[in-house]
């Protein structure tokens, strides 16, 4: 594997758990929104 | 959803096996966003017009949920349709035929998101909208996917239905039943969708010839699928009058359903005559256009109905 495809490995694997943490942290916020809701009585 | 979305042709600059790794935009193009986009829309518009309330959080998570399960289904669809997707100049740009993204990754992918979402549904607002979601996402993957779209003309038709889910689970998500008013939304995706699609598969005949997939145009020829395009297009404007006859809908929707129709059954008229040749194209066009402009004439009159 040459230097640049080091690189370029690099900064998608970057990009991808970026995107990972960003979907877990909306999840959390989600169920803990989604519990909150359902708590007030908001559900069907 | 049938889609009609042209996928970005992006290269990357190409990198052995051992240091692939797939870019999260390909995760992205797999969800087939701009197909996403209309379920959403009418999705949206399901939940809108249904009676009752539903508190924001959890119909904004309904929402996600359609859209979520929209994106499994159509990655679930490009990995089955991984060797006809190479073969289509209109397709070949996917992540899979691209060589951008293995496709077993694309599977669980997919599969992972067809369980979450159908999941996060029962979680938000119960199990009588997680089952037709996830209904939908079988309807599209086993029955369009898998059985009708390599074997039947009709597969547009049938498969169509598919598509036609969201308003009905939007509905559902609010109420936690069936009623007529959500299947008569459902009917008129139905319909269009044929009018919809084969105006695009108008221009695509010779690539589905080419894989062997049995689009009308191809196995019944460009004047009989110009035919049925009418066919569909004044069934279409017929069902979207139907509201305004078993008072679901106003006098402000039935004249927004009277114009937009007359307007899509004269488009498909001009691809009937086949003088201009891109007038399939414009249907095809406008028919996307007609679905976003119909659903929002009918929460329009809703909203306008309530004040």
């Amino acid at each position: 594997m040459d230097p640049e495809e080091q690189r370029e490995r690099s900064r998608r694997i970057r990009r991808r758990n970026l995107a990972v943490l960003g979907v877990l942290v909306a999840l959390v916020a989600l169920f803990y929104f989604i519990t909150i809701a359902r708590m007030s009585g908001g559900g069907v | 959803m049938p889609d009609g979305t042209l996928p970005a042709e992006r290269t990357l600059a190409p990198m052995s096996a051992q240091a692939h790794v797939t870019d999260a935009r390909d995760y992205v193009a797999l969800l087939k966003p701009r197909v996403m986009a209309l379920v959403v829309y009418t999705g949206l518009c399901g939940l809108l017009l249904a009676p009752g309330g539903l508190h924001p959080v959890l119909a904004a998570t309904a929402v996600l949920c359609i859209a979520l399960g929209a994106g499994a289904a159509g990655a679930i669809n490009m990995w089955y349709d991984r060797d006809i997707d190479a073969g289509m100049r209109r397709t070949r740009g996917r992540p899979i035929p691209a060589g951008r993204m293995a496709p077993g990754e694309a599977l669980s992918f997919g599969v992972g998101l067809a369980v979450g979402s159908v999941l996060l549904m029962h979680l938000a607002v119960g199990w009588p909208a997680a089952a037709m979601l996830a209904l939908s996402i079988g309807f599209y993957v086993f029955i369009y996917t898998i059985w009708l779209k390599r074997r039947t003309p009709q597969n547009i038709v049938i498969g169509g239905a598919a598509g036609a889910f969201p308003p009905v689970i939007g509905w559902v998500a609010v109420t936690g039943q069936l009623a007529i008013e959500p299947l008569i939304l459902f009917a008129i995706i139905f319909l269009w969708t044929p009018a919809h699609f084969w105006a695009l598969a108008l221009n695509c005949a010779q690539d589905y010839a080419r894989v062997g997939v049995p689009m009308l145009p191809v196995v019944s020829g460009e004047r009989e699928t110009r035919r049925q395009i009418v066919v569909y297009a004044a069934a279409t404007m017929a069902a979207s009058l139907v509201p305004l006859l078993v008072g679901m809908s106003g006098l402000l929707y039935g004249i927004a359903a009277a114009l937009l129709g007359a307007m899509l059954v004269w488009k498909a008229w001009r691809v009937l005559q086949a003088r201009d040749p891109a007038a399939p194209g414009r249907m095809f066009g406008y028919s996307i256009l007609y679905l976003f402009a119909l659903f929002g004439a009918f929460v329009a009159d809703a909203a306008a109905s309530v004040l």
